[in-house]
């Protein structure tokens, strides 16, 4: 069965006047399905401009430098802008960070969802208008018919989300990018949003990619999570196995560095150092100059030649300490 | 000195701010002056020594409360004592004193270093306004040494802020506050806007330097995790009020107003332990227009006639600390052990 996205080699640049910087770095992944693909990683991992290249929203002068996207089996990181426009929304919805940004403050919430669902469905105004109350009623905003009149600064900051989230949803699309759709919010209102994403995703068999930075949101919603470092993934595989037995030593590290409630006065373990510049990442694994076990590893592999994704645990790390035996993870 | 020592006292604090529109729209539009209650009565006692961490959700007040302990807002009311003295009566020459002995970092370390001073200088500046340097040689010292306790080295000194991440320009932060060899540390969302690993790094330090100077910290943050691991002591707010304030272990072990226990279970469970989430509902009401009695009770599970009318005050409570609620009070809530 094919996936319902095939990630494969892709490859973002951009070209600057000192050189192309590789943001994507040969990055291959699928996503099944109905199924939630948790993307984590910190700022500059590139975890948001894998996010934009699947929808066709990359600004400029960032580009797709190699490899394919394919929905459905259908490639569509090649289309021409108005091909890719009609898939996106009909069949790839998304949702970004800021509710504010991503609703027009000069429209009324009804209308924003009604242009989307016209263009998309084939409804007349009324019919369109009463999906667009639906919708509203199953994000779970109170007295849908009056609000749909109302503009998005008369929405709250949890509310406004649920807005984006239904017009995410607004054509069924099989796939929703959701890029932090959880970080401008307060916890309680996080916590709201995450069960919302969740049941909507289930119900409606939509597949998610889910960008944040945040584990612990993660370990709530996905499937499966892949780990971002310096524009490559560093390891992939099953929620739970990536958290509690995560193989790749920046996978552990960042476990480790994450505190928990209940684990008082302990010193938290630190990854020393910053990720790398994108001009300046070092030569064979891009963690190397960070990672506390390249001497474990015969020889210089670990400066000299990638790593690339290998069977590990029951997970997938970019790491060669998996070439040769296994590295345990701590308790 | 015993440890225990009162370092800061706050007590029945308030913080009103005029959000009116101009006089003209006001007269044209019928409508009267606009107050938002900001902070309103807030109480809290740190010793010597020891991290208090103040969580809530945005609008809740603490920013606001870290603003005033710093001086940098008047209080509308109440007083704040630092080691005794009450800051807003303080002498001029008296207030240079204590200005001193407590420094404050900030949230954003794009926005509070100056772009166009060299890291040395910024360093430098508190020990210059302190008079705290007899001369050239033992400033240029002094801002190495800073740079080599917060993990930089002193060759930065002559780089500027945009050279340096967002972990590093922190850590420059840390070493302004530190010149002026400060007490106390008013931290206001100090690893927020870092990564995780960074986080780390930034929160490791701060407990490095709090063992080696003895420092007394007010940790300002809306992330439970972060304020779980750090602090020693934690006040939650809601709208302006501290509603619980207890040991961290008790507060998070066994936490007591319904509002700590809604913001505890909304936490994100990294265990995936598949805990029990109490059902969270609705928003943080509009400060300008707070609900009477118990600014909670209507988002609260467990309210009755007498939330929504009388102002719950602060009162201790067997399990250690102190809790803002009348069902507590008249022990009508179940009381929840998390693990």
């Amino acid at each position: 069965m094919t996936p319902l996205l095939q990630v494969r080699n892709l490859r973002i640049e951009f070209p600057t006047r000192h050189g192309t910087l590789v943001a994507v770095d040969d990055i291959s992944f699928n996503i099944a399905a109905g199924e939630v693909l948790g993307v984590v990683g910190e700022s500059g991992a590139g975890k948001s401009l894998t996010g934009a290249a699947v929808i066709g929203l990359l600004e400029p002068p960032g580009c797709i430098a190699g490899g394919e996207i394919s929905l459905n089996g259908r490639r569509i990181d090649n289309l021409p802008f108005e091909d890719m426009r009609k898939i996106r929304g009909r069949e790839i919805g998304a949702i970004f960070q800021d509710p504010l940004t991503s609703l027009n403050p000069l429209y009324t919430i009804g209308r924003q969802i009604t242009e989307t669902i016209e263009t998309h469905l084939d409804l007349t105004p009324a019919q369109a208008r009463a999906r667009a109350i639906e919708l509203l009623q199953e994000v779970g905003i109170p007295a849908a018919e009056a609000r749909i009149d109302h503009y998005p600064h008369q929405f709250s900051g949890g509310m406004r989300q649920r807005v984006v989230i239904s017009l995410a949803l607004a054509a069924n699309p099989k796939l929703i990018i959701a890029d932090e759709p959880t970080t401008a919010l307060d916890v309680s209102i996080q916590a709201q949003i995450i069960t919302l994403l969740k049941k909507l995703g289930r119900e409606h068999g939509t597949a998610v990619m889910l960008i944040t930075h945040d584990m612990g949101v993660i370990a709530e919603t996905a499937d499966r999570v892949a780990v971002m470092y310096a524009g490559r993934i560093a390891e992939i595989g099953p929620v739970a196995e990536v958290i509690n037995h995560p193989q790749h030593p920046y996978t552990i590290g960042l476990m480790g560095a994450i505190p928990t409630v209940g684990e008082q006065n302990e010193r938290l373990a630190q990854i020393d150092g910053a990720m790398p510049r994108l001009t300046a990442i070092p030569g064979g694994c891009a963690f190397n100059p960070r990672c506390t076990r390249v001497g474990d590893v015969s020889g210089n592999r670990c400066t000299t030649e990638r790593p690339e994704l290998l069977p590990a645990g029951n997970t997938r790390a970019a790491c060669w300490l998996h070439a040769t035996h296994k590295i345990t993870a701590p308790a | 000195m015993s440890d225990r020592e009162t370092l800061l006292d706050v007590n029945n604090v308030a913080m009103a701010f005029d959000v009116s529109k101009p006089w003209l729209n006001r007269v044209i539009e019928g409508q009267g002056r606009q107050i938002l209650k900001a902070v309103d009565g807030v109480s809290f006692t740190i010793n010597r020594g020891e991290t208090l961490s103040l969580v809530g959700e945005s609008g809740c007040g603490k920013s606001t409360m870290a603003r005033l302990i710093c001086g940098l807002y008047a209080p509308s009311r109440g007083s704040i004592k630092f080691d005794g003295v009450d800051m807003a009566t303080a002498g001029s020459g008296e207030l240079q004193q204590l200005r001193k002995r407590f420094q404050m970092i900030f949230q954003d370390p794009y926005a509070s270093l100056n772009p166009r001073w060299r890291v040395g200088k910024i360093i430098a500046e508190p020990i210059r306004s302190h008079n705290l340097a007899p001369n050239r040689s033992a400033l240029k010292k002094r801002v190495d040494e800073l740079l080599t306790q917060v993990g930089l080295s002193p060759l930065d000194a002559e780089k500027f802020p945009h050279e340096f991440s967002g972990g590093q320009r922190q850590r420059i932060s840390i070493a302004r506050a530190l010149s002026s060899n400060p007490e106390f540390l008013v931290c206001d969302e100090p690893t927020s806007a870092l990564d995780v690993s960074v986080q780390a790094q930034i929160l490791n330090l701060m407990k490095d330097l709090q063992r080696e100077f003895g420092l007394t910290y007010l940790f300002i943050s809306h992330n439970l995790a972060v304020v779980s691991h750090i602090s020693t002591r934690v006040g939650v707010m809601y709208l302006g009020r501290v509603v619980e304030i207890a040991d961290t272990r008790r507060i998070f072990s066994m936490p007591l107003h319904p509002y700590t226990q809604m913001l505890q279970s909304a936490i994100p469970d990294l265990k995936m332990t598949g805990k029990q989430r109490i059902p969270v509902a609705g928003e943080v009401p509009n400060p300008l227009n707070p609900p009477t009695g118990c600014a909670f009770h209507p988002r609260c599970p467990h309210a009755f006639a007498r939330c929504k009318t009388e102002r719950p005050e602060m009162l201790a409570h067997d399990a250690g600390g102190q809790v803002a609620c009348h069902a507590v009070e008249e022990k009508r809530i179940p009381i929840r052990l998390m693990a």
